[in-house]
């Protein structure tokens, strides 16, 4: 009798053991999935302010038009960039151009202490920051899962939990964040 | 990587579990003494215990909003400080923060920042208008990303419980020692005709000895949990960052400021960034009786992170310099080191410390709700309180008409 009341008490101690290893997969999935969709945040607030400031730096210098036009087409793929690849390489891409239109503000002072283009230069680079920090919190989480995921004995019941996948920059340009520097 | 906080955080409540024994230890002394029998140290005990509940829900009732008023700190919306309300945002999405902070600023010219939030949910960040006026974007950034390591961590919590168990054991045994002091000798001479005999005294002496030595003892164990939470928010920092420099140098900028701090505030203390200075005093001090660490050994441990933000690079560099370690080593096995990164700052112009002054002084008074108000004639800015607002029909400075 004695013997099945213990048998009983460790049964139940160690499911509830495994529940919990079990809910903190999840948890930890779901941090995972949450960074991720940071991630798509950032890059939109990033899409948003761009024509904000094709217009700002517009009215100071007129004659850059083709350096608009890239940032503006850059931009339009960028949004409608399909799959992460794709999206991957526009942002890149965006990213190159950005740092050139910054780059024209050496030449107009005007522009250089217009307090609406500082301010929208303050937005964008916290913007990329932003995009770093969001990246760099999918690959902690995903870290952070995928070692949960693989230690005993976590790894007896994580079969249906997929490993996360680190986020891995491949394209040259958007490794370089635009660097502008003022005199 | 985060499951050594994890770690710390049982570390710190075990310290926790010792200073709240000494607590009962006293209550026992206390009761043991008040009663003249053994019996009394149950009753004390539980009572010492009563003190620190009561002391615990009037603090949690309060809750963190008292120290923000306690410390004068006003809350800013985006437009009155971007740069800050976008560090706080950026360093949020770095620590998977639920929600981003509020953000105060504290009208002082002491540089000086610290966090507030028991629960991560409803945190808060605050810094003073002299770290503003101090310090460059990457370096605030590497100071916000302490105050969100204190708040990631649950240092908040952690430093408010131990600190009420440190102020109730103090009171508790300075009350006992007065007593003894002045009201002792008769209840002695009362329990010698009783017959307690020789046995009784001795118990006194133990209880008087332990009386002035537990004080002591909690607040040397209080003040190395505050240290050692103040390294875990420096890894922490650095790591949120991916730029140790940043915080390091903006450590180096807040030990050469020799200006005092208004807060003096022992519970806001310990989520300071820096020990908030007090008039006429030097810092960098180190001392068993400091709430934090000298300011240059957490510079060289920073510093000497070898290109790498993790934990064990912090933990290696700590030894290095301290010649111990701050976590724990069988945690340290099986994780991947993380290379610095360089932030990204297009507004690489830099702004003179006297435009930071004017935006962080603008935020404040933003914040504490004045109305600004341009003299369209002579361009003076006027700002004017919130009980003045619509009260003024002329420019101060040049003496146009206001008509709005």
């Amino acid at each position: 009798m004695w013997w099945l009341v213990g048998l009983i008490v460790v049964l139940v101690i160690v499911a509830g053991y495994f529940v919990g290893i079990y809910n903190g997969l999840i948890r930890k999935r779901n941090e995972t999935d949450n960074a991720w969709s940071q991630i798509d945040v950032q890059l939109k607030r990033r899409h948003d302010l761009i024509p904000n400031l094709v217009e700002t730096v517009q009215g100071y210098a007129k004659h850059e038009k083709e350096t608009f036009d890239a940032v503006i087409q850059a931009r339009n793929r960028a949004v409608s960039a399909e799959g992460p690849a794709a999206a991957g390489q526009a942002e890149g891409i965006l990213g190159a151009a950005l740092g050139k239109l910054f780059a024209l503000a050496e030449a107009y002072p005007d522009l250089k202490a217009n307090q609406n283009f500082l301010a929208l230069q303050e937005e964008l680079s916290s913007t990329e920051n932003r995009i770093g920090f969001a990246r760099q919190a999918y690959n902690d989480a995903a870290t952070r899962y995928n070692n949960a995921r693989e230690v005993f004995p976590a790894n007896l019941i994580s079969g249906g939990f997929d490993r996360a996948e680190l986020f891995e920059i491949e394209v040259d340009a958007e490794r370089e964040v635009p660097k502008v520097q003022f005199g | 990587m985060w499951e050594q906080i994890e770690r710390n955080r049982r570390r710190s409540r075990i310290i926790v579990t010792a200073m709240g024994m000494i607590l009962v230890g006293v209550g026992m002394a206390l009761g043991m003494f008040f009663s003249g029998q053994q019996q009394g140290a149950l009753v004390g005990g539980v009572a010492a215990l009563g003190i620190w509940l009561v002391l615990w829900l009037f603090s949690h009732s309060q809750g963190d909003d008292v120290l923000l008023r306690m410390a004068h700190a006003r809350q800013i919306e985006k437009r009155d400080h971007p740069q800050l309300y976008n560090i706080v945002e950026e360093m949020s999405i770095a620590a998977q923060l639920p929600k981003v902070p509020r953000v105060f600023i504290v009208d002082d010219p002491s540089p000086n920042a610290f966090a507030v939030g028991r629960d991560p949910q409803k945190a808060a960040v605050a810094v003073t208008i002299g770290l503003l006026r101090l310090l460059d974007r990457d370096e605030l950034q590497g100071v916000v990303a302490h105050e969100i390591g204190h708040i990631k961590n649950r240092d908040v919590a952690l430093m408010t419980t131990a600190g009420i168990m440190l102020g109730a054991i103090v009171i508790l045994a300075d009350i006992g020692l007065r007593v003894m002091w002045y009201g002792g000798g008769s209840r002695r001479s009362r329990d010698h005709s009783g017959g307690g005999g020789g046995a009784q005294v001795i118990l006194m002496l133990i209880a008087a000895v332990f009386l002035i030595l537990s004080p002591i003892l909690v607040q040397l164990i209080y003040f190395a949990l505050s240290r050692r939470r103040e390294y875990l928010a420096d890894a922490s920092g650095a790591m949120y960052t991916r730029w140790p420099e940043g915080l390091a140098s903006a450590l180096e900028k807040l030990g050469m400021a020799s200006i005092p701090q208004a807060d003096q505030s022992r519970v806001t203390a310990p989520m300071y960034i820096v020990r908030p200075l007090r008039e006429g005093e030097r810092r960098n001090l180190a001392s068993a009786f400091s709430t934090h660490p000298p300011l240059e050994k957490r510079i060289q441990v920073l510093r000497g992170m070898g290109g790498n933000v993790d934990f064990q690079a912090y933990d290696r560099a700590y030894s290095k310099v301290l010649g111990d370690h701050v976590v724990g080593a069988r945690t340290l096995a099986g994780t991947e080191s993380i290379p610095a990164n360089a932030p990204a700052d297009l507004s690489a112009q830099p702004i003179p410390p006297t435009e930071r002054l004017r935006a962080a002084s603008d935020a404040f008074l933003a914040g504490a709700g004045y109305q600004r108000v341009p003299c369209h004639h002579c361009g003076a800015v006027l700002k004017i309180p919130k009980a003045r607002q619509g009260r003024l029909s002329a420019c101060p400075r040049c003496g146009a008409s206001l008509g709005r």
